[in-house]
């Protein structure tokens, strides 16, 4: 045993840390068109313990955007914001929420 | 032996193309390779090519020309042996490479030589131009992703009109992939009579690229082995859907497509 240097300091078989294994609460912002050139972000899955509604006031002031909140029945409350949002939206989830950004899941195009 | 000689270079030119073309993630870097008919591979490689030119001047043209003979050889054994043993013959040959290189430059008196990194980097150059599926190389027919085709379709919708033919290179079923875009662009669509789809909404066929991207990212590369030659199963037992590479044989489970939220868009309709 003492003989294979190796295997004492490092375990192959250890985990990795880049576990396959998902968040399940992920964050999804989606993009939605209207009509014309007119798009609609929507935010799903922010957790529970952070207050909506003062996310919107902030987001709205932020992004110079309308906004409001939707709930849906299965997926909780659901910010919706007008204009295509989603990298804004992300970077102030990370930075103000410090939420982790592989918990975000920006969708669209 | 063989795979360890395989490996650094591999690692190297994808440096070398990240240093290029400074891309973001090294997610979407194989998918690019992908996508090489656009551009950036064949640039890639001349560049490797200049770099082999270089690397080969100083030492003579007898050394060049012992190539060319090498090149020859090799077309004739590939004529008649298999793919396995060619292989084979390659790295004998490699070998052979190496000799009078390394008499070259100790007739000059210097020793400078050839590094094991410029030596690997002809090697993978010649095995390339002569036996491209053993270098790696996955951009062969079999892989090559045509970029999509977008029409607008009057002014509120468009065309994606080869939906089926990309679906048939992924091995995907094209429901699954039309579901994904679905999704992820947030609209909907129908399939016209041509088996081309029409998505409402206005689409570039570069965001469609983006997409698709994705979706290859997620459901169609085998995240061991990078290869797209995979398959996906839905296991009927748990109602999970599988992902199972043809070439190394890894399997894994790849998310279900959701829709998630779908907020009402234009007359809203009060219940
Ligand atoms: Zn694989």
């Amino acid at each position: 045993m003492s003989t294979i240097q190796n295997l004492n300091a490092f375990d192959p078989f250890a985990d990795t840390g880049d576990s396959e294994a998902q968040p399940t609460n992920y964050i999804h912002i989606r993009i939605q068109q209207r009509n014309g050139r007119k798009t609609l972000t929507t935010v799903q899955g922010v957790p529970n313990e952070y207050d909506l509604k003062k996310i919107l006031k902030v987001l709205k002031k932020d992004f110079a955007c309308n906004g409001n909140i939707v709930k849906d029945e299965e997926l909780g409350e659901v910010i919706q914001l007008q204009g295509d949002q989603r990298v804004k939206v992300s970077e102030f989830l990370t930075t103000q929420l410090q939420l982790p950004k592989k918990n975000i899941k920006i969708h669209g195009f | 032996m063989s795979d360890l000689g395989f490996d650094p270079s591999l690692k190297k030119k994808k440096k070398v193309k990240k240093a290029e073309d400074g891309s973001e993630s090294p997610a979407p870097e194989v998918v690019d390779e992908m996508f090489a008919n656009l551009k950036k591979k064949k640039k890639s490689t001349k560049k490797a090519e200049e770099d082999f030119e270089k690397s080969a001047s100083p030492v003579g043209d007898d050394l060049s020309s012992s190539l060319g003979d090498l090149t020859l050889k090799k077309k004739k054994k590939k004529a008649v042996k298999t793919v396995d043993t060619s292989e084979f013959e390659q790295q004998l040959e490699e070998a052979g490479v190496e000799e009078p290189a390394s008499e070259a430059v100790t007739s000059d008196g210097q020793d400078i030589g050839f590094s094991y990194e410029q030596l690997l980097s002809r090697f993978f150059d010649i095995l390339k131009t002569n036996n491209p599926e053993l270098a790696g190389d996955r951009s062969g027919p079999k892989f090559r992703i045509p970029p999509p085709v977008c029409q607008r379709e009057g002014s509120k919708k468009t065309l994606f009109a080869n939906v089926q033919e990309i679906a048939t290179v992924l091995q995907r079923n094209p429901e699954h992939l039309i579901q994904f875009l679905f999704a992820e662009l947030g609209t909907s669509g129908s399939i016209d009579g041509e088996k081309r789809l029409v998505l409402k909404g206005k689409f570039q066929p570069k965001q469609m690229e983006s997409v698709l991207r994705r979706y290859i990212i997620e459901y169609v590369t085998c995240k061991t082995c990078k290869s797209m030659n995979t398959e996906l199963k839905r296991e009927s037992a748990n109602r999970l859907h599988f992902l199972s590479c043809k070439a190394c044989g890894s399997t894994r489970s790849v998310s279900s497509i959701k829709t998630g939220f779908q907020a009402q868009i234009g007359r809203r309709k009060r219940a």
